[in-house]
């Protein structure tokens, strides 16, 4: 059994709190089952990274996993001509824009992170019913590396008249299986939220597939209007 | 579309169709087949190829008895549908099609060698379309020999369970021949779309670089093939992996459709990931050689 304690540094955009109209509050089962004696460590919320910073030695963890945002584990650790890693991984429950997070935990290792560390991380994830995909240290990690040039395909494609937008759907939806079109998608988790995370991946990657769509860039304009 | 709504003349015309060909025995084309057949016509599948043709009645034949298990189709159809599957390595017993479905390789040249075959064997008002994924249907029917009777019908992979065909029409195609194909689309129990005729239209347009965008991932060590399939399908609620889907189709196939894509979009995206060659050269195919991205220890039909 894999014991861990949570340090929690603002709001986690992987585990928010419920706050139902009627107490109490509720919490995700990986929460409760963290305990204060808990032998690995868990930093969680907006600022896990500065939290980790300030703990001091943590090498007898089994392992450190730190909540990420949309930059790399490095920012935390630091790295060191390609051999960098220790007992530390970095973790995301993925959540495209304004959707509940899903099921999905990107679990982040670095060249040389212990396998024995991940191992851990990843029963202690799995057993609050969480699926783990492990992968390296790169931006946009797997899902937004891969979903958001879709995104923007899509968009664009829409403004150029390919068809329409409930055709781009239903055609993607029957011809793949997807459950929801690009379109849909968009509209139900935020353009100005897909913008902002496609034009934090064009930064970081340089290729123009992550540049926000123009609808994209009209939706993020008009915030608050 | 209801400019495509089955009118009395196009009711008529259908009821003359009775006899459909699939030209390859590939993947998609044996699914096609499948359709075609379930829905009462008499199929003719040709393949150059005999063991294609067995490999695909074989399966097709497990698929619809795996139908049967499901409780999806009553038992005594399998007799009834195995007997409108006619395998051919003979182009000739194309002669008495109404329809022509091609399902062979991504290649204009391949193509156009074909349906100018098949102009000079079946009659005038056989119509001729290509399930053709990134060709232009307009350049297709320009090497037919009646480029006013040519459609696109793009079906979708595993065709026997995907309902999806986008139907597009070249510059040339004449309004009965599309509006003909639509509704046999329809008879066949598919729900059509209509597309323009532009590269990938919208299902390929978007998918092949996908695919390739995860192919890339693997290339530069980003994830695994399977936490890659487990990512993508636990966050977007998709049926299959990316890599999953891949070694469905092919890596062969994969790379005939980056190179038809990227021959006219151009698209960075849509080129050939070294991986992909390498996996070629390997015998690496997908599922239809027991190992692509992921292993496997039987080549049945999706959905078998």
């Amino acid at each position: 059994m894999t014991t861990y304690r949570i340090i929690q540094s603002g709001e986690s955009p992987s585990f928010p709190t419920s706050r139902p109209a009627v107490e109490p509050l509720t919490y995700h089962s990986f929460v409760e089952q963290a305990s204060g004696s808990g032998l690995s460590c868990v930093f969680m919320g907006k600022d896990a990274g500065a939290a980790f910073a300030a703990a001091g030695k943590l090498d007898a963890c089994p392992f450190v996993a730190i909540e990420l945002g949309l930059e790399c584990l490095g920012v935390h650790t630091g790295e060191t001509r390609g051999s960098e890693g220790s007992n530390v991984v970095g973790f995301a429950r993925f959540r495209l824009g304004k959707g509940e997070p899903t099921a999905l935990v990107e679990l982040v290792r670095q060249p040389h992170t212990s396998e024995e560390s991940i191992a851990a991380a990843k029963r202690a994830f799995e057993a609050a019913d969480l699926k783990v995909a492990v992968c390296g240290d790169f931006p946009g990690r797997i899902v937004n590396r891969l979903i958001r040039p879709y995104l923007n395909a899509a968009l664009r494609r829409l403004d150029e008249g390919l068809a329409s937008a409930d055709d781009m759907d239903k055609t993607l939806c029957l011809g793949l299986g997807y459950p929801e079109g690009p379109i849909s998608l968009l509209e139900r988790t935020g353009l100005a939220e897909h913008h902002d995370t496609s034009l934090s991946l064009y930064q970081a990657l340089g290729q123009e597939p992550y540049a926000p769509a123009r609808r994209a860039q009209v939706a993020k304009a008009r915030v608050g209007h | 579309m209801n400019a495509n709504k089955i009118d009395k003349d196009s009711e008529q015309m259908i009821n003359e169709i009775k006899t459909i060909g699939i030209a390859g025995a590939g993947t998609m084309g044996a699914g096609i087949a499948i359709v075609c057949a379930r829905a009462g016509f008499r199929t003719r599948v040709f393949d150059l190829n005999q063991s294609a043709l067995d490999r695909a009645h074989n399966q097709t034949e497990a698929f619809l008895r795996k139908s049967v298990e499901r409780g999806k189709l009553a038992a005594d159809k399998v007799p009834q549908i195995m007997a409108e599957w006619h395998g051919t390595t003979r182009l000739e017993e194309f002669a008495d099609c109404d329809l022509v479905i091609e399902a062979v390789f991504e290649s204009l040249p391949v193509k156009h060698d074909l349906f100018g075959k098949l102009n000079g064997i079946c009659p005038a008002h056989t119509i001729f379309a290509s399930n053709t994924s990134t060709i232009s249907i307009t350049e297709i029917a320009g090497g037919s020999g009646r480029a006013d009777r040519f459609v696109g019908m793009h079906f979708c992979l595993p065709a026997q369970l995907m309902k999806l065909v986008e139907m597009s029409p070249g510059l040339t195609t004449s309004e009965e021949t599309f509006t003909l194909a639509w509704s046999v689309c329809e008879v066949l129990g598919q729900k059509p779309v209509r597309t323009q005729d532009t590269p990938g239209f919208v299902l390929n347009y978007f998918l092949i670089p996908f695919n390739n965008d995860a192919i890339r991932l693997v290339e530069q060590g980003v994830a695994a093939p399977a936490d890659i399939d487990l990512a993508i399908k636990t966050a977007m609620g998709y049926a299959m992996g990316p890599m999953e889907l891949l070694d469905l189709v092919g890596m062969d196939t994969q790379k005939l459709l980056c190179e038809a894509m990227h021959g006219v979009t151009n698209e960075p995206r849509a080129a050939c990931p070294p991986l992909v060659k390498r996996m070629i050269a390997a015998g690496w195919l997908g599922k239809k050689s027991g190992r692509g991205f992921h292993s496997y220890t039987d080549s049945k039909m999706y959905g078998a």
